[in-house]
């Protein structure tokens, strides 16, 4: 018998349901049994232990835009893979070839970000 | 004096086009496609409906708190649930493919990079409000000018129900359109995404070189 969307994705959800339960349950938890005796150093925000610099609302370098958005651009590529790959058989080498120009182009956009470097990340 | 006559003109014409666009679309598309419709038989309120109205009431809740938060990085946030309630809503159209697209594409990647924009910007904690450009009164003439149209639209059209089908892959029936019928589309897809990337490293060659 073929399951309706709610039954297949009922694993989904359960996980979903169970994380989120389990995150909010611990909080709550934390919240209510914890002592609470705060002193300077313990309401501090916490930077790998080291004394805290300056607001953590502080302006990102734009080199990190550019890494975003390169990775957009390749997840896109794989969700486009997708459909591909369980049809590669039946596609053959016309899909094959298809698949590779679209592949390309993206590289040649790789290429140029590499040569402008984007991705050389020293200073 | 002329000033406030113009902005008031303006949006007495702005008011004109959008009811005049819904007018026209709904006798285009909604009122015919309203004729072949069955109306829908009244079902009662299994798990399937309450799940439905949760996710949508996630998804409104989202998209309500992008428009009316007064901190960009909450409206971030609320931009997530909206995403994640529409990506859920995906599912109940046993629209496999589309969900998990809108998981990984939308709140794995376009988030994200929302997120760096709002990063990026210089004085995020300073801002008060969100559109000043917009007057409430031009925005209340606009609202009730358009509401009553698209809610008579929304109780007149006799919406169908579908019963959720079985759960079928679509990805196979994605792939074969997009590298058959729809292979120039898919291609110039790549290109759009190469000019993106081009475009993005043009605007910020400057600030990463001066870095």
């Amino acid at each position: 018998m073929p399951l309706t969307p709610l039954q297949t994705y009922f694993p989904i959800g359960l996980v979903l349901l169970v994380g989120s339960g389990l995150a909010l349950v611990l909080l709550l938890l934390a919240n209510v049994l914890g002592p609470r005796r705060p002193n300077a150093a313990k309401m501090s925000p916490f930077e790998c232990g080291s004394v805290p610099v300056g607001s953590a609302r502080d302006r990102f370098g734009v080199k990190f835009y550019v890494v975003a958005l390169l990775f957009i651009v390749f997840d896109i590529e794989a969700v486009f893979l997708f459909p591909w790959a369980v049809l590669s058989t039946e596609l053959g080498w016309a899909g094959y070839v298809e698949m590779l120009i679209f592949v390309a182009t993206l590289v040649v956009g790789l290429a140029y970000v590499w040569k402008k470097g984007v991705l050389d990340w020293a200073e | 004096m002329t000033q406030t006559t113009g902005k008031l003109l303006g949006w007495i014409l702005g008011t004109a086009l959008a009811i005049g666009f819904v007018v026209v679309m709904g006798q285009l598309a909604i009122g015919p496609a309203a004729q072949s419709m069955v109306p829908a038989p009244a079902t009662s309120a299994g798990l399937t409906e309450v799940l439905f109205y949760v996710l949508a009431g996630v998804t409104i809740a989202g998209a309500a708190g992008v428009a009316l938060s007064h901190n960009i990085l909450y409206s971030a946030i609320g931009l997530l649930m909206a995403l994640l309630g529409a990506g859920s809503l995906y599912v109940f159209l046993s629209a496999d493919f589309l969900a998990v697209a809108q998981l990984l594409i939308y709140i794995g990647g376009v988030l994200v990079l929302v997120l760096f924009a709002v990063m990026l910007t210089n004085r995020i904690t300073e801002i008060t409000v969100s559109n000043t450009s917009l007057g409430l009164w031009g925005g209340l003439m606009l609202f009730v000018a358009v509401a009553p149209v698209l809610l008579a639209v929304a109780l007149v059209t006799p919406w169908a129900t579908i019963t959720p089908a079985a759960a079928a892959h679509t990805t196979e029936t994605i792939g074969d359109a997009l590298l058959s019928r729809w292979l120039l589309p898919f291609e110039v897809a790549s290109l759009v995404l190469l000019a993106s990337l081009v475009g993005a490293v043009a605007i910020a060659r400057k600030e990463i070189k001066a870095d």
